[in-house]
């Protein structure tokens, strides 16, 4: 966990080294997290698997219907990622979107009234799962189709260099969505015009069904950016302090005016694509051996506990994660549905 | 035999070009593949090359000369061995009647007998795009001042002037900067506004349709241009599922207020993949504005207003009426409302709908009944998204009949929306059904016997009004 420049692998030691033809980022360092940061990880990804859990549990209640895709298993990665931004970021993502937008800091109540369909959800019940968005907190969706956002983070990172504000453009998408063709298309554009993105790829091995391998002619995914140039780096996206090591040498890239980045960071989701998949295309053993060996959540807690945290004080920030999630559920149990008349506003902004 | 070297067509709807240089004198040799000539289209400036080898005998059209029409014997090649014979000039001949390329654009399109023949569809729909409106726009104070331009240097306008009031809008297309737009419509912009917002793209539209609205999104105002809307489809995703409903989806907080622009509906022999009009296909979605303008006047007033909503437009152009000239009012900031039908032409005998190029159609067509008699009143949706509804019913209560006209398929189209409202809204106003005239319901063919019968013309609107009004 050394940052000493002296602790990586220096490759001017190899007899022959290879010599790039163009920059390269370097490889990234485990993240130096202070007990503090750590700790805050750790809530933070807890927050995000108790709110799954309980959406989990009303969508079985039939109080959440449609789609909904958890984000179980994942948490590390948009953790890692997202504790390295600052407020000038951007943050746009696909419909697994619950998790992205509890660390943009949008309140679970706001965001599980929106899953119940309620007044008081983000947007107003009109979104649902798949659709959600704050414009004050910087998240851009919450989108439906898959792939798109990857074209609108684009987008958003035209955006900051066209105002110059500073700002990074954060697209998440899974391996199901790296093989849309707007994805190169955005890949193009992005290098040509040296836009300010990191394409962070949430390789969670399964596009809905379909296993990697079974979808991808090249399947180590972070090389996709290649024909355009694009450097990609492969992340451990089961441990936190690597994906926040990979987030730090990403923005780094990035804020020096480099170009795009891609992130694949290799992860893997405990339940079903949405809740009615039976995920029959993976062995429950398969799923159990995870659990039991990369959990993300148990990994940081592992850490805690070799720093010296109390196991009184990891308890004490679960019961307070319960507490908050259950206020929540309750919450978007109880909030009126939206008023009918709220069928026909926001269609357009102006009168015409 | 001294062969003829005829003023070539350049471009599908090329009707007449300056010959701006002849790079040739007479007396020089030439072999296939020489630079004879410059030769100016509205469009762009082309090398005219020589196909066979000879000695160029007789130049017949000086350099400089301007309006010459296509087919046009622009000077004779002696071939090898021959007497450069002097040529008799016939420097006016018409076109041949074998001339196949349609002729596009002119504005004074000349007396010949054989120039005024109709020789294709699009060549009907091009030249009834000649009719100015019979009233003037009522929102304008009586004695503005006009100005003739074309319909093309209206859009470049409203968006330069745009472009000049507020800085987060930018234009973004393929060859919309350095090559001054495929159609030219955005002549200019690069060198006043430079590269950082008139932006050229790769040939990849789902791509940059998803970053005009994810920078719309982001609180950017983009101007997408399409090289036709044909393209378009292949970025019909994001201007439906994430521009028109992002501001829904997000109960009001996230808007998408982006302009997807280009031309739209038929050309000119450019087929079935090229020619089709998508007004039907937007007005469908909820979320969108969709405007289609008939004149210069209305394209600024409109691309202007599209420019400054809040709301993403889908705004369709028509590349026939591009060189069509127009008078448009010399107004400091002329900015028409949005969602507004207009009178084209008072009557009180008939109504006909239309938009877009079906305008000109309509108000050829109310020409030939006024000498007929009957009166009707032509009305120009401009709005496809928001539709007038009051418009077309007030004018209803007043004919009783009505007729509508689209340059476009009839199933699911504007017209039998313009139906469906008549008979919901104004049923007891109707003394004979309303008649829709549009296309044919096939694919538009290539040949142009068949691209002819298949588009919309101003016969086939007078014998529906005919029909509706029982002459």
């Amino acid at each position: 966990m050394a940052k000493a420049p002296a602790a990586r692998k220096a490759p001017v030691a190899k007899a022959q080294p290879p010599v790039p033809n163009r920059e390269r980022p370097d490889e990234p360092k485990l993240y130096e997290a202070s007990k503090e940061e750590l700790l805050e990880f750790y809530k933070q990804m807890l927050l995000i698997r108790r709110f799954e859990e309980k959406a989990g549990q009303l969508y079985g209640l039939g109080l959440i219907g449609g789609f909904c895709h958890l984000y179980i298993g994942q948490e590390a990665v948009a953790v890692g990622l997202q504790s390295a931004l600052s407020d000038k970021d951007s943050v746009i993502t696909g419909y697994r979107d619950h998790g992205h937008m509890l660390l943009c800091g949008i309140p679970p109540k706001d965001v599980m009234a929106e899953l119940t369909g309620r007044q008081a959800g983000i947007s107003k019940g009109k979104g649902g799962s798949m659709h959600m968005f704050s414009v004050e907190h910087k998240f851009y969706g919450g989108h439906g189709i898959v792939g798109a956002q990857v074209s609108l983070g684009t987008g958003l990172a035209f955006g900051h260099k066209y105002r110059k504000d500073g700002g990074v453009a954060l697209a998440y998408f899974g391996d199901g969505a790296a093989n849309q063709g707007q994805v190169y298309e955005s890949f193009n554009m992005a290098e040509l015009w040296k836009l300010p993105i990191i394409y962070v790829i949430e390789n969670n091995q399964y596009a809905m069904g379909t296993s990697v391998n079974r979808s991808s002619a090249e399947d180590q995914l972070y090389r996709r950016g290649e024909s355009f140039r694009i450097p990609g780096i492969q992340v451990d996206g089961m441990d936190v302090l690597a994906c926040r090591g990979a987030a730090e040498e990403a923005l780094e890239w990035v804020r020096a005016g480099k170009g795009p980045i891609i992130l694949e960071m290799k992860t893997y989701r405990y339940r079903g694509h949405s809740m009615s998949d039976p995920a029959k295309y993976r062995s429950r053993e398969e799923v159990q051996a995870v659990r039991d060996k990369s959990d993300p959540i148990e990994h940081a807690k592992k850490l805690l506990e070799e720093m010296g945290v109390k196991e009184e004080d990891l308890k004490a920030a679960e019961q307070a994660i319960r507490k908050q999630v259950n206020e929540a559920a309750d919450f978007a149990e109880q909030t009126p549905e939206p008023d009918p008349a709220e069928l026909y506003t926001d269609v357009l902004v102006e009168r015409y | 035999m001294a062969i003829e070297i005829k003023m070539p067509a350049l471009s599908p709807t090329m009707e007449e070009g300056t010959l701006a240089k002849w790079l040739v004198k007479e007396g020089d040799t030439v072999k296939s593949g020489d630079i004879m000539a410059e030769i100016e289209t509205d469009k762009a400036t082309m090398e005219f090359e020589a196909v066979d080898e000879g000695t160029i005998g007789k130049i017949l059209v000086a350099e400089g000369s301007e309006g010459v029409k296509v087919g046009t014997v622009i000077a004779t090649l002696d071939g090898e061995g021959e007497e450069p014979a002097s040529a008799e000039p016939k420097a006016e001949a018409p076109a041949e009647e074998t001339e196949e390329k349609p002729k596009g654009e002119s504005e004074e399109t000349g007396a010949s007998p054989a120039q005024e023949k109709v020789e294709t569809g699009a060549r009907q729909l091009f030249e009834a795009a000649k009719h100015d409106a019979a009233v003037a726009d009522p929102a304008l104070p009586e004695g503005t001042e006009m100005e003739r331009m074309t319909l093309r240097e209206a859009l470049r306008d409203a968006m330069a002037e745009e472009m000049r009031r507020d800085d987060r809008v930018f234009v973004m297309g393929e060859e919309v900067a350095q090559y001054q737009g495929a159609y030219k419509v955005t002549q200019g912009l690069l060198d006043e506004f430079g590269e950082a917002r008139v932006i050229d793209t790769p040939i990849t539209e789902y791509g940059f349709a998803g970053i005009g609205s994810g920078a719309a999104m982001g609180g950017l105002k983009p101007i997408v241009e399409f090289m036709t809307f044909n393209f378009a489809m292949q970025a019909i995703d994001h201007i439906i599922n994430s521009a028109a409903k992002t501001n829904y989806m997000s109960g009001g907080q996230m808007r998408c207020p982006i302009v997807f622009r280009g031309p739209n509906g038929a050309a000119s022999r450019v087929a079935a993949q090229h020619s089709q009009n998508y007004g039907p296909w937007y007005a469908s979605v909820p979320g969108l504005i969709v405007i289609a303008p008939y004149d210069a006047a209305d394209a600024k007033g409109l691309l202007k207003a599209a420019i400054r909503t809040d709301d993403p437009v889908v705004f369709l152009e028509n590349e026939l009426l591009y060189g069509r000239s127009f008078d448009v009012p010399k107004i400091d900031d002329y900015v028409l409302p949005i969602g507004k039908a207009r009178i084209m032409r008072e009557g009180k005998d008939v109504t006909i709908v239309s938009y877009s190029i079906g305008v000109g159609l309509s108000l050829e067509a109310a020409e030939t009944l006024a000498k007929e008699g009957i009166e009707a009143e032509v009305i120009d949706l401009r709005t496809l998204r928001p539709l007038d509804k009051k418009a077309v019913l007030e004018s209803l209560k007043k004919t009783n009949r009505m007729v509508v006209v689209e340059e476009g398929w009839p199933t699911c189209s504007i017209s039998s929306e313009i139906l469906a409202i008549a008979m919901e809204e104004g049923f007891d106003d109707l003394d004979a059904p309303v008649l829709r005239v549009t296309d044919e319901d096939v694919p538009l063919p290539y040949a142009a016997n068949l691209e002819k019968i298949a588009l919309v013309n101003a016969d086939k609107i007078v014998a529906a009004v005919k029909k509706v009004t029982y002459r």
